[in-house]
């Protein structure tokens, strides 16, 4: 066994490891708080999960944020000083996060990103009346608690219907799903086109509505159960590493069928979570593409390309329009003659974001009178090489 | 037809079980350590089949190779870092140290490859095979194969050979083994080069079935592998098979039934109503308490 | 194997006897109602000074949130500590309890607000029929949880060691599948499933949170030096012998795990009103075993060890922002590396005590003295 280190000792080490960390902290902190030089500045936070398990959401949507706010840094005659924080896709971080950002003087917020901290902060942030707008946080109730929140994505249940109503369009009768049941995304969408689908009399019986845990690679046993019952399309509402698993072990049963899903699909040609072949005869409706003519989308495709040498994925086109919401929002309040130290600045800047209406990546961005945008979808299918393409669009 | 498939299943994703359960069993049949970061090796194997299938671009068998050493070396590792020094130190502490490592192979993989799963390209292009008029899947097969393979290799290592007489002796009495001239240290290596070669053998075939690897796929495979370990009788070769194949019907069964969502609850569930009715599992030797 | 835990043991009973025959007849001490004079008047100084720090603006919300997730993190800790430090198990599914008492606190609160005539603003705002919701609220969640505790107790508290880890392991696993499929069984909306319970009303702030810490710690200590916590004490050091000795080992095991559990579930009512949102997800293993290295770090069997590592765990991540990426590595290595050259912890079985420190002075007994008696008599 080796040495006991007594008490005293001990004591001592851990003393000075944390002074060490502490000091190096210290120093960072003065790296970063250098930008200030007597221009009017104003202060916007970015908030998100930037390391964890859902740090590749914070991150697109933080890359397609920054994007914007390089392309415009200034809203009106005041120069963005930006100030993100991390909360790990945990509720209480993100909590302590945004209570942090507002007593460094924030006076809007793009973010957070996935649904439970976001309906954290949206809880904390109700009573200061901080605008909110969050990139992708779809779960219904995040724009329930206060009139500051509002979203750049559509919502779960609103994907859902969406895609319900397409299953009807393309004549499917009868449609199994299998869901991450441990998901607030996934469940919320599953709910919403089962409910829509019975509107439609597109068959959905209960015993082919298979939830699993997250975590599970094996779907074999739903899928069997699916495919045996002779369906005529699979849901599959779950995010793009999942959908690749049940797509190719679909098709390993044999399966040739429709497997369609929602946004959550985004990554999974260009990430190479299925291949071409697998993924024949599947759809999923997303607002974003990359591979898409309009000039917007085009040029922010460009942008975004040349500054992270990557594809912009759908999280990061919502983090550009997310910001850009903000940032109109926020000007509208200004030109109102409101001033970033008012104290009921924020109000003003939420009764700007909620009277404006912006043309973003994502599509045409407007609050009527609710914080969740009405926008149109595209449904995307793939070609013969795996390449996204839009297969067709539907109105809200 | 549905039967038989779901039956093929379970049988899949039991072996799959029944070979990390081996691992665990034979680290615990030796030191008694319920080695936590098993589950973390097969996750550090599969990120190594990704760096040399798809960063490297090496031929599968050289990948598998590689993935299966690096496993083992990283064990033996492991135990000489983080068990070693605490030989004989308390039980809790060691039980500690190997969730501290298992916690450490996790997060640091998520620093070093990113939270996002990384896509490990196909080892083979044979996914199917045509037995008459039954489809069988060429994954499945091979893992129900190895882990057949694996078993019986294992049981004729530790009854047969030397080497299996002395890591018998270790798991025995330490003190009576090294006084009868048998090298514990090196016994105990030898273990965890084996259990960790089992991992890295896993690895392999989980990569082959999913093709992905994330820095948490540790986790569930390694709990449910454990469990599996613990329902058969940690310690025994045998019971780690009966163990996983238990477990991996259990979920399909109860999945097959209509509530995928509950499978989670019912292996757990049975594995506590096994460990009041027979506190050491199934095949499990019941170890007396010296005053 | 798990007995000699720790290799240097103190008596933890003094008899009188004992100390006449030490020769310390004549020393002063403190009696128990001035002792515990002393300390209440300490917590309520404490109390009060946090309150008024806050109230005067000089501790801010972000401050005061993370102070109050403190209290939590402490009560879980101490809670913890039961179980692993004074009875020598080690339950890893301590984070299933917190969810349990902070799912029906919540719940609690949330569906007798109308009773009391209060809505979820009211809550915040404070008033006597709050503090008297959320105590019956804490309390119900604590109970939730220690019934929980008992279910769990009875079969895995037959278990040795490594199996009861596992097996209070797969009980949380269970909580964690139930809290978020139950509401498809029962068939109206209860925990929320996976997107979790919200709308809970911030009925937490730092004086209840801190009232609770302070009675949370004194009912632990007093328990541990009762007859009660002897009991424990002696299962830890050899079950055996204390089976032979007459103590009732079943009864004094499932106790300790109940009363273990009862905490964690207050804590977790806690969490609840100070987040205002629970999902299962996050009650999973990882949160079990954060609270696990609280324990082991503070030093396993020492309250004060408990409450500083989770002081310490709970505020260095948010002083250390920029380093977040390393956090849990560090956490890991951290782990290992007391296990390998410190396995008690940092302070092992040590707590401090005001008293003993004041009957020092008392009777002018300081350890410089002792030392320089024993260096004239080395000299000599």
């Amino acid at each position: 066994m080796a040495r006991n280190v007594s008490r005293r000792s001990f004591v001592k080490f851990s003393g000075l490891a944390a002074a060490g960390m502490g000091g190096a902290s210290i120093l960072a902190g003065c790296g970063g708080s250098s930008s200030s030089n007597g221009d009017k500045t104003i202060k916007i936070g970015v908030l998100g999960p930037y390391s964890g398990d859902v740090a590749q959401y914070g991150l697109a949507c933080r890359y397609g944020a920054d994007l914007y706010f390089e392309q415009n840094p200034k809203i009106g005659d005041y120069t963005v000083e930006l100030n993100e924080q991390d909360e790990k896709g945990d509720a209480t971080e993100a909590v302590n996060a945004y209570n942090k950002m507002v007593e460094e003087g924030v006076v809007g917020i793009v973010g957070d990103v996935t649904s439970t901290p976001t309906i954290a902060v949206a809880q904390a942030s109700a009573n200061d009346g901080v605008p909110c707008v969050t990139p992708s946080a779809t779960a219904a109730d995040v724009v329930t608690f206060g009139d500051n929140t509002f979203r750049a994505c559509v919502t779960d249940p609103f994907q859902g219907k969406l895609i319900a109503d397409f299953a009807a369009k393309q004549g499917w009768k009868t449609v199994g799903s299998i869901y991450n049941s441990g998901d607030d995304y996934s469940t919320g969408v599953q709910k919403a086109f089962v409910e829509e689908c019975a509107a439609k009399g597109v068959s959905t019986p209960d015993n082919l509505q298979l939830g699993y845990s997250a975590g599970d690679v094996f779907f074999k046993t739903q899928l069997t159960t699916i495919i045996s019952a002779g369906v005529d399309a699979i849901f599959s509402p779950n995010y793009y590493s999942d959908d690749g698993k049940i797509i190719s072990q679909a098709r390993q049963q044999g399966y040739t069928g429709p497997v369609f899903g929602v946004d959550g699909w985004s990554n999974i040609a260009s990430g190479g979570y299925a291949t071409a072949s697998e993924l024949q005869n599947c759809y999923y409706c997303c607002s974003f593409i990359a591979n898409n003519d309009d000039e917007k989308v085009k040029k922010f495709v460009s942008d975004y390309e040349a500054k992270y040498n990557e594809t912009p994925t759908n999280f990061c086109a919502l983090g550009y329009d997310a910001a850009m919401v903000l940032a109109e929002g926020i000007k509208v309040a200004l030109d109102g003659g409101a001033k970033p130290d008012d104290k009921d600045f924020v109000d003003k800047a939420v009764a700007g974001i909620a009277g404006n209406k912006v043309s973003g990546v994502t599509g045409d961005i407007s609050f009527n009178g609710t914080g969740d945008p009405e926008k149109s979808s595209l449904i995307i299918s793939f070609d013969a090489d795996g390449k996204e393409v839009v297969f067709g669009s539907i109105e809200a | 037809m549905t039967v038989l498939a779901q039956l093929l299943n379970g049988l899949q994703l039991g072996s799959v079980y029944a070979l990390i359960a081996l691992g665990y069993t034979m680290v615990y049949g030796i030191i008694l350590l319920l080695n936590f970061a098993h589950g973390d090796i097969i996750m550090v194997g599969a990120y190594i089949s990704w760096i040399a299938l798809a960063q490297l671009g090496l031929h599968p068998i050289v990948a598998a190779i590689l993935a299966v050493a690096g496993c083992t070396l990283l064990g033996v590792l492991i135990d000489k870092v983080a068990y070693a020094p605490l030989r004989n130190a308390p039980r809790l502490s060691i039980l500690i140290t190997a969730i501290g490592v298992s916690y450490f192979l996790e997060n640091g993989a998520q620093l070093v490859f990113g939270a996002d799963a990384k896509v490990v390209p196909a080892f083979t292009d044979i996914t199917t095979i045509q037995v008459g008029d039954v489809t069988l899947y060429f994954t499945a097969i091979l893992t129900i194969a190895v882990t057949a393979v694996s078993t019986i290799v294992l049981n004729l290592l530790v009854q047969k050979t030397k080497l299996g007489k002395a890591m018998r002796a270790v798991s025995e009495d330490m003190g009576a083994a090294r006084l009868m001239g048998i090298n514990v240290n090196n016994t105990i290596s030898f273990t965890f080069a084996v259990g960790s070669a089992l991992a890295g053998i896993g690895a392999v075939l989980y990569s082959m079935a999913y093709t992905q690897a994330t820095p948490t796929m540790g986790i569930m495979l390694g709990t449910k592998a454990f469990v599996a370990a613990v329902l058969g009788g940690i310690g025994s070769i045998p019971g780690a098979v009966i163990g996983g194949l238990l477990v991996g019907m259990a979920e399909v069964l109860v999945s097959a039934l209509g509530f995928p969502v509950w499978k989670d609850a019912v292996v757990y569930l049975l594995l506590i109503i096994v460990l009041i009715f027979r506190p050491t599992g199934i095949l499990g030797r019941t170890m007396n308490e010296k005053v | 194997m798990e007995e000699d835990m720790n290799a240097e043991k103190k008596p933890y009973i003094t008899t009188s006897a004992a100390r006449r025959d030490r020769g310390e007849h004549g020393r002063k001490t403190l009696s128990m109602p001035v002792r515990y004079a002393i300390n209440g008047v300490l917590v309520l100084l404490f109390l009060v000074l946090g309150e008024l720090m806050i109230d005067g603006g000089v501790i801010s919300r972000y401050q005061s949130t993370v102070i109050e997730q403190v209290g939590v993190y402490i009560i879980m800790a101490v809670s913890l500590n039961i179980a692993t430090g004074y009875l020598g198990q080690l339950p890893l599914g301590h984070a299933g309890f917190m969810s349990v008492g902070g799912y029906s606190c919540a719940l609690f609160i949330m569906k007798m607000a109308p009773v009391f005539g209060l809505t979820s603003r009211t809550i915040s705002a404070g008033g006597p029929e709050v503090v008297l919701l959320v105590a019956l609220g804490l309390l119900f969640g604590g109970a939730c949880s220690a019934l929980a505790g008992l279910v769990i107790g009875i079969p895995a508290l037959r278990l040795k060691g490594d199996y009861l880890a596992i097996i209070t392991l797969g009980f949380a696993e269970i909580i964690r599948v139930v809290m978020l499929n139950i509401d498809g069984v029962l068939g109206f909306e209860l925990t929320g499933g996976a997107k979790g319970l919200t709308g809970i009303p911030g009925y937490t702030n730092f004086l209840n949170t801190f009232v609770v810490v302070a009675i949370a710690l004194f009912l632990i200590h007093t328990m541990m030096k009762s007859r009660h916590g002897r009991a424990i004490l002696a299962i830890r050091d050899n079950e055996i012998a204390a089976e032979a000795s007459g103590v009732n080992t079943t009864y004094y095991k499932t106790m300790a795990f109940v009363v273990s559990a009862f905490w964690a579930g207050v804590a977790g009512g806690l969490y609840a009103g100070c987040i205002g949102v629970m999902a299962p997800s996050k009650f999973g293993f990882m949160k079990s075993i954060e609270i696990l290295v609280m324990v082991v770090l503070g030093g396993m069997g020492s309250m004060l060890g408990s409450v500083l590592s989770a002081t310490v765990l709970t505020i260095l991540p948010e002083a250390l922002r920029a380093f977040s990426d390393y956090r849990m590595v560090v956490y890991a290595i951290v782990l290992i590396l007391v296990m390998i050259f410190r396995p008690q912890g940092l302070l092992g079985t040590y707590d401090f005590s005001l008293s003993r420190v004041i009957e020092r002075v008392m009777n002018h007994d300081y350890p410089w003295k002792k030392r320089a008696a024993k260096e004239v008599q080395e000299n000599a």
